[in-house]
């Protein structure tokens, strides 16, 4: 049997292989090998269906840092299942599209790279059950996609749409990662499967409400939730395999999958029923009113995809209520907003998968996407005009396509909703079914708009820079497959309902008993209701709004274009830099003199801070060994020796003055028992003042200190802290008696080392590895010495130095 | 004895810490090697000053004075001087392209 694990990290083997791979690989396009490692995934998951289907799960860890509770663990249930298939099965397809999309000139290997760790970061993303983990492989997804959006980097747009993604989603991102740390606070585990079981404890803890808005936060900011949805239409700057991948079928629902995954969680309280539900609901209307007036067909497209996650996402909100009623009869019938939100997100990734390939075939066909200069390609494009009705009619929700089934259960959902005797939704309840149906209506008018407007209609070949002709046939293969999913979802929607829908409705409702209740069996046709007459309500009136289109599109001219978020978001990254460049400016002062007053008077303020804080400091002076006068004279001359430095007229008196610190300490190596440190001393203090001469008679005389007062007095001060705090320090290691001295131990030297000579012993065999580093360091000295002196800039190179 | 020498390492840290803020490059390397000075000395003194004869065992009689310091200092000896010659070099070669051993003039430009 093979183990998730490994299906997370297969991807990021061979996008790490793909490098290497496509210096050999010359005469064939590199995506055919990279395609085999979704297919293979694919494959593998696809073989678990029957068992997942029958309530089975798969859970498989390694420990990892089990000290801290961060183990990776995978967990393979009914909710991961679909979208490790979504994952693979749109992955498949979509790079067969990108081997016709991308000609061999592009760097191809960045590109399959970047896309096979988005796929083995987004199924980390699904099967990861610990939360720490998953929020390693969330932040990996934006990374991927930040690079992925910046494929083509010389455009402008593309390093910017890149960064506005980057930036929300890993702020969210962030906020999501607090969450789950107090999640782990309240619970003990980061494991989402045992916090499911725990939670139940805990809803009155102070941080529940808290932990439940930051996890939204991040699910609502990678799903483009209103109001951070403004990053998605930029990142269309993407390549279209790109867009189709990560923009609409994966990387965006990850948010869902948060939101569908934390349900058992969270579920069941008003907050969380509200807001996912609330802003879901405007999320839909927001997109899909803003989709109509978009003239490029991946704006359009962008905009869709913000209206159909904000569906998906009321509609999980809708099915929490379920949780609060708790497992009944009567509350069943709520659940079926989640039945209704899995299934359309499948659905979605068909059509939406179809529509983005489509309007990547415009684009690399005809070079533009822009509908005012497309249009009449039907007869030339017969089978791309296809493609295109078959998905926007089902993005429209009409039958007889997948979309259909979907959005009547959604209409179901809400009306249903409308009726529900909790959270006081008998007054407000009535907004759901309202907003969705108008927000339904836009999105009627925007498919027509893409249909019509790009395939019908009079052809304007002046205004495109190259012939109408139809695409490849490889181009077309991948979005014929998604079309063929469509049609036959529509026909044969039970078998996803059992299959597939009904083991995660498992594992969004655990304590709901036998999922086959929470299974519906979908019709097509179930008699004149509410939601049929919805339909067809949204039919009249959007044919009606397409056909007055210019009359009523002047109502966009009335938002004015200040109040957008996208200046909002503009305006506070330029105030964060102007900021932040003040505040760096201000310290950032190139003194070097400046940045070591910084230095010492941290050193001040922590280590004197802490002597203070901690009571630390004591001074014991009766321990002190006897001085002799000889000795006393000596620490006399070193101290006026010291200061008189200060005051020195000439370079040579400092130099020299140097010098009588240096023999002195000496004379006190000597005193103190210290034989081969006296010597060594000696010679390198005789060294060092050689040098130093030396180098004066290639240095500039000595000027005097030109700095103003107020620098010097600020100079004096810190110094003198520096060496009050270094004498405390002192006295109070002096007396600190808690440990053994360890030095004993080297005293067994001519037993151990077979040295008479502990210093000796203890720097050429207990620790010769460290006096061996220090002959490095000496030798990369002198290199560094030798290359200074000797090594001179060519005249060419001379601007280099400066 | 340790109350007077600790004094003096704080003498010596506080004209180090001075030097070391100067303008001058040719001070500052000065109070680099002051600083090793008194660190020596600071190492040497916590391990305790007079307190046995000298560290070779063939020579002297137990106690001996603690060695593990007088290792450390043995090598940060050797260090220190790699590093004052080090930074040396690299003021005479600073001034040679530069033509300055002032550090406010060898700042860069204002618009970095």
């Amino acid at each position: 049997m093979f183990s998730v694990n490994f299906a997370i990290i297969f991807p990021f083997i061979i996008a790490a292989l793909v490098p290497f791979l496509y210096r050999r690989i010359k005469f064939v396009h590199i995506g055919w090998f990279v395609m085999l490692v979704p297919i293979t995934l694919f494959i593998l998951l696809a073989r678990l269906i029957p068992s997942v289907a029958s309530g089975k799960t798969f859970f498989h860890t390694y420990n990892w840092i089990p000290s801290l509770d961060i183990n990776f663990t995978t967990y393979l249930d009914g909710l991961s299942m679909i979208f490790g298939l979504l994952i693979t099965g749109v992955g498949s397809l979509v790079i067969l599209y990108s081997i016709f999309y991308l000609s061999t000139k592009e760097s191809l290997q960045h590109f399959y790279s970047y896309l096979l760790l988005f796929m083995g970061a987004m199924l980390g993303v699904v099967f990861s059950d610990n939360l720490m983990v998953l929020y390693v492989f969330w932040e990996l997804t934006s990374v991927s996609s930040f690079l992925l959006i910046a494929f083509w980097n010389h455009r402008k747009a593309s390093r910017q749409g890149a960064q506005k993604a980057m930036l929300i989603t890993v702020s969210g991102g962030v906020a999501m990662l607090v969450g789950f740390i107090m999640l782990h606070t309240m619970t003990g585990t980061f494991s989402v499967r045992e916090i499911v079981l725990s939670i139940r404890d805990f809803t009155d803890h102070t941080l529940f409400l808290p932990t439940m808005i930051l996890v939204l936060l991040g699910a609502f900011t990678k799903s483009a939730q209103f109001p951070f949805h403004i990053w998605l239409p930029d990142a269309m700057e993407a390549p279209t395999p790109v867009s189709a991948y990560l923009h609409s079928a994966t990387m965006v629902k990850a948010g869902i999958y948060l939101v569908a995954r934390f349900t058992p969680v969270f579920g069941g309280d008003q907050v969380w029923f509200w807001s996912v539900s609330v802003i879901g609901m405007m999320t839909m209307f927001w997109g899909s009113f803003n989709a109509v007036r978009q003239p490029d067909l991946k704006a359009l497209l962008a905009y869709s995809t913000i209206s159909q996650l904000g569906l998906i996402m009321s509609l999980l909100g809708l099915g929490s209520i379920a949780l609060n009623i708790g497992y009944s009869a009567d509350s069943i019938i709520y659940t079926q907003a989640t039945f209704a939100a899995l299934f359309h997100l499948i659905n979605h990734s068909t059509f939406k998968g179809a529509l983005f390939m489509v309007v990547g075939i415009v684009d690399h066909e005809l070079g533009t996407r822009d509908i005012r200069r497309l249009g009449g390609l039907f007869t030339l494009m017969p089978f791309t005009f296809t493609i295109a009705v078959i998905g926007g009619l089902s993005m429209a929700g009409l039958p007889p396509f997948n979309g259909f089934l979907s959005k009547e259960m959604f209409f179901a959902a809400t009306v249903q909703i409308s009726n529900a005797d909790v959270f006081s939704l008998q007054t407000f309840g009535v907004i759901f079914p309202i907003v969705a149906w108008i927000a339904s209506i836009f999105t009627f008018v925007y498919c027509l708009i893409f249909i019509i407007k790009t395939f019908l209609g009079p052809a304007q070949p002046e205004k495109l820079d190259k012939p109408i002709h139809e695409a490849p046939v490889g181009m077309l293969i991948s979005p014929l497959i998604l079309c063929a999913f469509v049609v036959g979802i529509f026909f044969f929607p039970d078998l996803l309902g059992k299959y597939i829908l009904q083991p995660s409705m498992a594992s969004v409702y655990p304590t709901f008993g036998d999922p086959k209740e929470l299974t519906p069996s979908i019709y097509a046709w179930h008699g004149f209701n509410a939601e049929l007459m919805m339909t067809i309500g949204v039919i009249v009136i959007g044919a009606l709004l397409y056909n007055q289109l210019k009359k009523w599109k002047p109502v966009y001219g009335l938002f004015s274009q200040k109040y957008t978020f996208n200046m909002l978001y503009n305006s506070m990254l330029s105030s964060t830099e102007k900021g932040s460049t003040i505040v760096t400016k201000g310290y950032m002062t190139g003194f070097l003199r400046d940045y070591l007053v910084y230095i010492f008077v941290f050193f001040i303020v922590t280590v004197g801070g802490f002597l203070f804080y901690s009571g630390a400091f004591s001074i014991d002076i009766s321990t002190d060994a006897s001085i002799r006068v000889y000795e006393a004279i000596l620490v006399g001359v070193m101290a006026v020796a010291a200061v008189a430095m200060l005051f020195a007229k000439s370079r040579i008196t400092a130099t020299l003055l140097n010098g009588v610190l240096g023999y002195s300490i000496a004379i006190f190596f000597v005193i103190f028992r210290a034989p081969d440190l006296a010597l060594t001393q000696l010679v390198v203090e005789s060294v060092t003042t050689a040098l130093f001469l030396l180098c004066f008679y290639f240095l500039p005389e000595w000027k005097r200190e030109t700095s103003s007062s107020k620098t010097k007095l600020t100079n004096a001060i810190v110094s003198i802290g520096v060496g009050v705090v270094v004498m405390l320090v002192a006295f109070s290691v002096l007396n600190y008696e808690k440990f053994e001295t360890i030095s004993r131990y080297f005293e067994n030297a001519y037993e151990l080392a077979g040295g008479a000579n502990i210093v000796n012993a203890i720097l050429g065999d207990f620790r010769g590895f460290d006096t061996m580093l220090e002959v490095v360091v000496l030798f990369i000295a002198g290199l560094g010495i030798f290359t200074m002196i000797k090594l001179r800039a060519k005249k060419e190179d001379a601007d280099i130095e400066n | 004895m340790e109350t007077l020498i600790i004094i003096l390492i704080g003498i010596l840290t506080a004209v180090a810490t001075y030097l070391i803020l100067s303008r001058n490059i040719i001070r500052v390397i000065l109070g680099t090697a002051v600083f090793s000075h008194a660190v020596h000395l600071l190492i040497l003194t916590m391990g305790g000053l007079k307190k046995g004869s000298v560290p070779l065992l063939k020579e002297a009689d137990a106690p001996y004075t603690d060695a593990l310091p007088q290792a450390l200092i043995l090598t940060a000896i050797v260090i220190s001087f790699a590093v004052t010659a080090f930074i040396l070099v690299l003021a005479y070669r600073a001034y040679q392209d530069l033509g300055s051993d002032d550090l406010h003039a060898l700042r860069g430009t204002n618009d970095e």
